[in-house]
């Protein structure tokens, strides 16, 4: 008796799991420019001006590992935060949902070269296994996500610190303006590609910004907040790491 | 800038409230928001403007369902927070061997 309804409970998942993968087809949601929707000359444009930074990055990523091998796992760190910040998927007052990019972290600890090939590499998981973001469109992705982000995280972390030493501020600060700016990177990318007819270029930047930007005000304020809450963690049980790779940075 | 251990955690708490505020606000806010992806908007926004323009490539592999989308984004973000989890954990355990060691 109990087999039969075993067996029967079996069924039922099995029918459920089918019915899930074959009959609830909905359109892949997601973020990024998607594949397909930058036209070739564009697509070729960003390739062209991500690559130089991904060299650079892989030289960066080399020093760091070469001169600090300790750092390896804090290394892992900063790209695993990437991999789980671009996987949260969040609502957004304008009603629709973005996710947040995780590059801040790792640029503060490492500096902007790094993330260059970190952000890359999240892309490309998602590019080939999601089809979210794309192959043709990762240049531009990559420019935004991994290039520009990580620069402004960079620039603003040193300037807060500058002027007032809160670090926290700082990171927090540093971490969702990054968050911010490659959505605002992404809306001109795609105002470029496709000008208004009415407008032009600015008309359209202020129609994907709105799309993009303002969609992503409230997740760069969570990114903030996340990102300040690994660097407690990393304040209290990675002193020795943090301290080293400031001598790191400021040798290099 | 130091602050006791125990205004860190107090300080963590609060960081994690904001986070979920800010997911749950935008759902009691846009209530007939249909909170599809934005990039959704955009390509829409593209059709619009240029109903003319065709997507030239496809994407390498797509997952056949929404569910299976997330199921591959679950994946993503469950090995992220493993390695976090594991270098976090290293870092502490590291931490309270040496403060037994002191002792």
């Amino acid at each position: 008796m109990f087999q039969i309804f075993r067996r029967f409970r079996l069924a039922l998942l099995a029918g459920l799991g089918v019915y899930w993968v074959v009959g609830v087809a909905q359109p892949a949601q997601a973020m990024h420019i998607r594949e397909g929707y930058l036209p070739p000359a564009w697509a070729i444009v960003w390739w062209v001006v991500y690559l130089p930074f991904l060299i650079w990055g892989f030289f960066a990523l080399r020093r760091i590992t070469r001169q600090f091998p300790e750092a390896k796992l804090l290394l892992a760190l900063a790209g695993a935060f990437t991999f789980v910040l671009s996987a949260l998927k969040l609502p957004s007052v304008t009603g629709s949902c973005s996710h947040p990019t995780g590059t801040g972290l790792g640029a503060i600890l490492f500096g902007p070269g790094v993330m260059s090939v970190l952000g890359g590499l999240v892309l490309l998981f998602q590019a080939l296994l999601l089809a979210h973001g794309g192959l043709t469109t990762l240049g531009a992705n990559g420019f935004s996500m991994a290039v520009v982000g990580p620069l402004v995280a960079c620039g603003v972390y040193q300037g807060v610190m500058g002027l007032s030493r809160r670090q926290r501020v700082a990171v927090f600060l540093a971490a969702a303006l990054a968050d911010l700016v490659t959505y605002v990177v992404t809306s001109l990318q795609l105002a470029l590609a496709f000008p208004a007819v009415e407008g032009g270029i600015g008309a359209a930047f202020a129609k994907f910004a709105t799309i993009f930007a303002i969609t992503q005000v409230p997740l760069a304020v969570s990114e903030g907040l996340l990102t300040v809450l690994v660097w407690n963690w990393l304040q209290t049980y990675s002193r020795p790491e943090l301290e080293s790779l400031a001598l790191l940075k400021e040798g290099a | 800038m130091r602050s006791s251990p125990k205004s860190v955690a107090g300080l963590n708490w609060l960081l994690l409230a904001g986070v979920v505020g800010l997911a749950v606000v935008p759902l009691m806010v846009t209530r007939n928001g249909a909170f599809e992806g934005a990039d959704t908007a955009a390509t829409k926004t593209i059709e619009a403007m240029q109903p003319d323009y065709q997507p030239w490539v496809n994407p390498v592999l797509e997952p056949a369902s929404g569910e299976l989308e997330s199921l591959l984004f679950a994946v993503q973000a469950g090995l992220g927070a493993g390695v976090i989890g594991y270098v976090l954990g290293r870092y502490q355990g590291r931490n309270a061997a040496s403060r037994d060691k002191q002792n």
